[in-house]
């Protein structure tokens, strides 16, 4: 779905990432981990097609992404943002509409993904509420409501990226969104979250992708990759690594 | 509990009905009062061959009438182009007059008017119109360009830095008009000083006729962008993550309002508040959604003028008060208002 061969992107004249190669397919969930300024937004920047690689390949669907027309793309790719700036009062369902935007289904299929992705966030009940009465949790949802609907229908075609989305929320909203993406996976399509807690990443990616200033230092799944002698030299934190007392993933205790 | 924004027709339908009787008022009032249903019979007196007295006839067609026309564009383009440039912005408390784009536009077209005299001496006199428009938008687009540049930054826009490029734009506006006015001569002067008050009384159907044609190309062009408008409402990225050709939807807003706001400036001088307070309005009634807002903008922008341009002719009768004036008056509290609202809400 996704592939990523010798990637190297710089901001301006400085370097940031280098050398960075993946494949994610259908139906998988991939975690980009690493300390703050490791290049995790860069990497997002440019799988967005935000940022213009300095070489290397970027691929979605077989198709160099550079070459997709920005509304086609749009009908694959779907992007959740950290947090919003949206100062203007739409209606929570007006926002989720948005998702529907590069699509031209009708207004009956709109309405019905509208639902159905509204329902998957749980956020049917907040519709006719002003965005801009919302909570920090509850328009994360709504923002995850219109992405989910942009791309609900693109199956093994569809990409799902997410920067940091559980940054700002609590413990009940990690969860939910994070298992939303899960649910996504589910249903083909492929998953990339950026994130910075180990645990959370553990839990609910099938693969982890570290980065260390700039370089791919370990690719695989939660088990391979989160060693406590890594972390140790990634995040500068001695931690140890355990079997999670209820599922076959690690935990890590700091 | 916050309202839903429904579509309200009955909203649409008061609109439509504002607009009608402001209309109608404008054809009616003035120094000279005629009663309204002899102001309808002078409309319907093609239809009807009427016979009527003929300087009832006079003013209403030939004063009144270009005079609405003129109101009606000039109300409907500004207000429009003000909802566009809050969803450029992603600010609800941007304005072409206070961000310095209406500033902009009047000294591309005072330039044009003074230093143009000798080169366009050879051109015919029906094209001068046009000139002092294609001025006025250069002078709009110019600095729309300027204050978008300067106003950016990783939360959309800042309204203080736009603010302040407005106050620079005005005052460097002021300036080079104030020094061309000591190069000017006595028509040029006049036209200058019309421009910072803002008025209606100098239409004709030929400057109707210039402004028509250009709110025509604006009319049709903005409200088709109403959909990447809500979209960039997200965010530039967000826009462009779902699908959105920011570059060229930006490049066509900043021209647009430009022209819009240019020819409104060219016939009709700095004319302030309308497009800030009439989207505000709008978006109250009828929630965010610009696919509404633009062209519910454009209704009531136009029969709001309108009624101002009534109050204008009437409070100092039979002189007349610049309407820019009477726009101020109403407007500027109302802007206060939202910056106090915006301050409390945590920051401009």
């Amino acid at each position: 779905m996704l592939e990523v061969s010798a990637l190297d992107c710089a901001r301006g004249a400085r370097s940031i990432l280098q050398g960075i190669s993946f494949q994610l397919a259908a139906g998988e969930v991939l975690a980009v981990l690493g300390t703050n300024g490791a290049g995790k937004s860069t990497l997002l920047a440019s799988l967005t097609g935000e940022l213009a690689p300095r070489s290397g390949s970027i691929l979605l669907a077989g198709r160099a992404l550079a070459s997709w027309p920005a509304q086609e793309r749009a009908r694959r790719m779907a992007v959740l943002p950290q947090s919003s700036t949206l100062a203007f009062p739409f209606s929570v369902g007006e926002v989720v509409a948005l998702g529907r935007l590069p699509h031209a289904t009708g207004t009956r299929q709109d309405e019905l993904i509208i639902g159905q992705a509204m329902a998957a966030t749980d956020v049917t009940q907040l519709r006719q509420r002003s965005y801009l009465t919302l909570s920090g949790g509850e328009r994360q949802r709504v923002h995850l409501a219109r992405v989910l609907a942009q791309i609900w229908d693109a199956g093994e075609q569809g990409c799902l990226l997410l920067d940091e989305p559980t940054a700002a929320l609590d413990l009940a909203h990690q969860q939910l969104i994070l298992q939303q993406a899960r649910n996504m996976a589910r249903r083909s399509l492929a998953v990339v979250v950026v994130l910075h807690d180990l645990n959370l990443a553990a839990r609910y990616a099938d693969r982890l992708l570290l980065l260390h200033q700039g370089r791919a230092v370990a690719l695989g799944s939660p088990w391979q990759v989160l060693s406590a002698e890594r972390i140790a030299e990634v995040f500068g934190v001695a931690v140890r690594v355990e079997k999670h007392p209820l599922q076959d993933s690690p935990l890590i205790i700091v | 509990m916050v309202a839903a924004y429904r579509f309200k027709p009955l909203v649409v339908v008061l609109l439509l009905a504002l607009l009608l009787l402001a209309s109608l008022l404008s054809l009616a009032l003035g120094p000279v009062a005629i009663p309204l249903d002899d102001t309808l019979r002078v409309l319907l007196q093609r239809m009807t061959a009427a016979e009527l007295p003929a300087d009832q006839v006079l003013i209403i067609e030939q004063i009144r009438m270009p005079r609405t026309l003129m109101g009606l564009l000039v109300g409907a383009t500004l207000a429009l182009t003000g909802a566009a440039m809050q969803g450029l912005f992603r600010n609800p408390l941007a304005d072409p007059g206070l961000i310095g784009v209406s500033s902009g536009a009047a000294l591309g077209a005072a330039l044009v008017i003074v230093l143009g005299g000798t080169l366009l001496a050879q051109l015919p006199t029906a094209v001068l119109p046009y000139v002092t428009v294609l001025g006025a938008f250069l002078g709009g687009v110019a600095t729309t360009w300027l204050v978008y540049r300067l106003g950016q930054s990783v939360q959309g826009t800042s309204v203080a830095s736009m603010l302040l490029a407005g106050i620079a734009i005005a005052a460097i506006s002021g300036a080079v008009i104030g020094l061309l006015s000591y190069l000017a001569d006595d028509a040029m002067l006049r036209t200058l000083t019309f421009w910072n008050m803002g008025t209606l009384g100098g239409a004709s159907y030929e400057r109707v006729a210039v402004l028509a044609l250009c709110c025509a190309l604006v009319w049709w062009r903005l409200p088709r962008q109403a959909s990447a408008l809500n979209a960039l409402l997200l965010g530039e990225s967000e826009a462009r993550h779902l699908g959105v050709d920011v570059e060229r939807v930006k490049r066509e807003l900043v021209l647009l309002t430009a022209l819009g706001v240019g020819a409104c400036v060219a016939v009709a001088g700095l004319i302030g508040f309308v497009g800030l307070v009439v989207p505000h309005l709008v978006r109250l009634l009828l929630g965010a959604d610009h696919r509404r807002v633009l062209p519910a903008s454009m209704l009531l922008g136009a029969g709001l003028l309108l009624l101002a341009d009534v109050v204008a002719r009437l409070v100092v009768s039979p002189a007349e008060l610049p309407i820019g004036i009477i726009t101020a008056v109403l407007g500027a509290p109302f802007f206060l208002a939202l910056l106090l609202r915006a301050q409390r809400r945590g920051g401009v």
